[in-house]
């Protein structure tokens, strides 16, 4: 029998201290193994074809004080960085057996040196994504470079893993991502029955469990969330743009929605919504999986797809939900998104399209501040 | 006190050069008969472009040249106003700036883009970098994807080598996968230039960068001797520019071989940059450009010589061995970008780097330049402190600045700083060496 909110289950998740899920998963499961991830984005099928729970590991959020990570990474490094490390500075990641890390940024890069040379229990890796995306050999290459990643996950599990398990990762996870695309559905029906806040709680709960479970969860929560009444709101609506690594607090995605904003989409816990179908099941699954990031993943400022102009996912989301204004959301410090504003300022305003920019820490604890500008942006959207 | 006293006949033909080529540049953006790449320093395929004639232009070296003078505020600000935030790598800032404003230097005018080269060797701001330049340009763009070099590849702490079967692998798929790309660069070249590609000529090119290459891994071994024949920090970035901006002409090469005839005489007589050498320091991290002449002063001051600096590789490590072989071109040419370039290479290799100069170049302490705008550089050198210092017992001093943002130095902040390390640092010196009886 499952709690009676699902949404609330979520919320008491995300919020839990990582240290305690893995801890917690693993005396569930004796002998199992943990692979943590780091954002945006993880080919986690992998891991869990090889029975390994793949954790999102996202630094502290605003439960955690930074004492001892900020002596090695610089005051103009983005929080989530530093987070990450004191979770394992603190112990908090004693339970981990690896971690892998992306070439979204160069913090990231190097993070994963640090992490390399003061946790040396764990199994470390990076994996380096294609940023030539209109090479013909890029999915040849990537497929490469999943292999790699697999033989090092297979060493770790001290099990094979199988083309057959890691297709029917995916099909498991393709499940999953279905289930995701319903829920962020749901906040198009313009019955404003699911919040921001609500979703990106339900994926961060999704990023701690294995995708069974996650299924489960979705399915209840999309039970609960569809037979809810909905309520009529005078709402502007939003795109909220640029958080796609460091997280935000949920208390500051609730304050933007209570400031008068309808967040039609987001790009909060992007890793769950990468792609935009479901991925191939049939012929090689690591060839299936590079073939997916390359040709079927969403926008994201982290990957450098030239066959676009960069600020045109953007500027055709809100067309396709009838946004009426954009919210630039950005990490502070974060390089990506902070270079591409200036590109999506450039395409937004020659589409007439409004938009306003505020900066978060996902350590802050006050939201007064961006809630006001949040306000005064909605006002002068109603009278315009 | 001792300063730098020494100046030396490679500065003015430095000078000379590095003019001449913005000169060219100038000519070329006024004419536009010729075609121009725009390249990124770090482990670029110079030679490659250089055989299909194009003018090379590197926006890294462009915005340098504006920080080295002074001159760059103006052109951040106008980054700035267009969105770009203060907590942006000021380098890009400055060169969007420069294109806003017409692409007119004071010392040059820069040719608008025939291609805009996306070497992608390490840094990830390069890639935003020159898609926002393609964007603005409306120039053809290819981004020729580095794979980096993963922890489980690299060489561990202390040199060990971490490589398993798994990392191997990925050696050879990477390798794979930039010859390829470099097939399609060069089918890219061969559209834009209506020319054939001419692989005798590569080959003459890179004879020139690979007798380039032996003789600048010749001088930078001389910095072994005591004393140092040139600062190895501040001197190199005088050899840099003409290393990355004509490497593969025979100019560049001329230039080498004159800093090394004049090098091994300073060898031969013991000259070095200062009236007297007495600490030999690494400097990890790059200058700060708007004040190179101060932040140089400040420990010329305590006759600190830098033997030894991580950023005199971020074009290529030649002293480690890499050579361009004009038998392998494309083979060596991917070597180089994947393997033999700081940029490239994790962070751990990077301490392993310093940890290597600061033993084989008999070194007194570690100088980190943390700089705000180059997270590729900076972030995490808390942490390379922490293990210099602390685990392997090496004097360590961490300053911060930038590299071409003048709001962020305050020098007497740094004065104070370098100061009371370098008074500790000699009187643990003298304390050593009453101990062993020299004095
Ligand atoms: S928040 Fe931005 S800068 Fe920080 S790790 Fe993520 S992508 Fe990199
Ligand atoms: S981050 Fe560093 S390497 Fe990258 S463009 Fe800026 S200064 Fe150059």
């Amino acid at each position: 029998m499952r709690v009676a909110d699902p949404v609330q289950e979520a919320k008491d998740l995300s919020e839990t201290p990582v240290g305690r899920v893995i801890e917690s998963w693993k005396s569930a499961h004796p002998g199992a193994k943990a692979v943590g991830w780091f954002p945006v984005f993880s080919p986690i099928e992998l891991t869990h074809a090889a029975g390994m729970l793949p954790i999102s590991i996202a630094g502290g959020g605003n439960q955690m004080e930074i004492a001892h990570a900020d002596s090695r990474f610089q005051s103009f490094v983005c929080s989530i960085i530093k987070s990450t490390l004191e979770l394992g500075l603190t112990g908090q990641l004693e339970n981990l057996d690896g971690m892998i890390f992306h070439s979204i940024c160069d913090p990231a890069k190097n993070l994963t040196s640090v992490f390399k040379r003061n946790f040396p229990r764990l199994m470390v890796d990076f994996i380096h994504f294609t940023q030539n995306f209109a090479s013909p050999v890029a999915e040849e290459y990537l497929a490469a470079e999943y292999g790699r990643v697999r033989t090092r996950l297979a060493e770790l599990a001290g099990t094979e893993i199988t083309d057959g398990q890691i297709r029917s990762s995916i099909a498991t996870y393709n499940r999953v991502r279905e289930r995701v695309r319903r829920l962020q559905g749901i906040r198009l029906n313009g019955r404003n029955q699911l919040s921001a806040a609500e979703t990106a709680a339900l994926l961060r709960a999704g990023g701690r469990m294995m995708p069974e479970d996650f299924l489960t969860l979705l399915d209840d929560a999309l039970r609960v969330i569809s037979s809810r009444p909905g309520k009529a709101r005078d709402l502007v609506h939003v795109v909220l743009e640029g958080s796609f690594c460091e997280q935000p607090p949920l208390e500051l995605i609730q304050s933007i929605e209570e400031a008068g904003c309808s967040i039609l989409e987001d790009d909060f816990e992007l890793g769950f919504r990468w792609f935009k179908g479901d991925i191939s099941t049939e012929g090689d699954p690591l060839r299936a999986l590079a073939h997916a990031y390359i040709d079927g993943s969403v926008h994201s400022a982290v990957k450098h797809d030239l066959r676009y102009r960069k600020a045109a996912p953007l500027v055709e989301k809100v067309r396709r939900t009838g946004a009426q204004a954009v919210v630039v959301l950005t990490a502070k410090f974060c390089e990506p998104a902070l270079f591409d504003y200036a590109l999506y300022r450039e395409a937004l305003e020659e589409n007439n399209i409004p938009h306003v920019l505020v900066e978060f820490e996902e350590k802050m604890w006050a939201f007064d501040k961006i809630r006001s500008e949040i306000e005064t942006f909605v006002e002068s959207m109603m009278f315009d | 006190m001792p300063k730098a006293i020494h100046q030396g006949l490679i500065h003015d033909l430095q000078k000379n050069l590095m003019s001449h080529y913005y000169e060219k540049l100038t000519r070329a953006a006024e004419t536009r008969q010729e075609k121009s790449a725009w390249m990124l320093i770090s482990g670029n395929p110079v030679e490659l472009v250089r055989a299909f004639g194009f003018l090379p232009v590197y926006p890294e070296v462009n915005a340098l040249q504006l920080g080295v003078r002074k001159q760059a505020l103006p052109f951040i600000l106008k980054a700035e106003e267009r969105g770009y935030s203060m907590d942006n790598c000021a380098y890009v800032k400055a060169d969007v700036g420069l294109y806003f404003s017409g692409l007119k230097a004071p010392f040059a005018t820069i040719p608008e883009p025939s291609l805009i080269l996306c070497n992608y060797v390490g840094c990830g701001v390069y890639l935003q970098w020159f898609e926002h330049l393609a964007e603005y340009t409306n120039a053809p763009i290819f981004n020729l994807d580095i794979p980096t070099v993963r922890p489980s590849a690299s060489e561990g702490l202390q040199g060990k080598t971490q490589a398993g079967t798994a990392a191997d692998h990925s050696n050879a798929a990477d390798q794979r996968y930039v010859m390829r790309q470099l097939e399609e660069l060069i089918a890219v070249c061969e559209r834009i230039t209506h020319r054939d590609f001419d692989e005798a000529k590569l080959r003459r090119i890179m004879e020139f960068s690979r007798e380039t290459g032996e003789l600048w891994a010749q001088i930078k071994a001389m910095t072994r001797t005591v004393p140092s024949p040139f600062d190895a920090f501040f001197d190199a970035v005088t050899m840099m520019g003409p290393l990355y901006c004509l490497r593969g002409t025979e100019e560049c090469l001329d230039f080498f071989r004159a800093v090394h005839r004049e090098m091994t005489e300073r060898v031969e007589q013991r000259i070095c940059p200062l009236e007297e050498e007495r600490f030999r320091i690494v400097i990890e991290g790059p200058p700060p450009w708007p004040f190179l002449r101060t932040f140089r002063d400040l420990f010329s001051k305590w006759g600190a010589v830098a033997v030894a600096s991580t950023y005199s590789t971020v074009g290529g490590l030649w002293e480690f061995g890499f050579r361009h072989d004009p038998d392998r071109p494309l083979e060596s040419i991917s070597e180089h970008m994947l393997q033999y370039n700081l940029t490239n290479r994790s962070f751990l290799q990077r301490y392993e780097q310093i940890r290597r100069y600061i033993t084989e170049w008999n070194a007194d302490a570690l100088i980190i330049h943390s700089v705000k705008s180059c997270r590729l550089f900076s972030a995490g050198q808390g942490d390379m402190r922490e293990y210099f210092s602390k685990e392997l017992g090496i004097p360590t001093l961490l300053v911060e600045s930038d590299l071409e943002d003048p709001r962020y130095f305050s020098e007497a902040q740094m004065r104070n700083r370098v100061d009371a390390f370098f008074e500790s640092l000699a009187h643990r010196k003298s304390v050593r060496d009453r101990e062993a009886g020299t004095c």
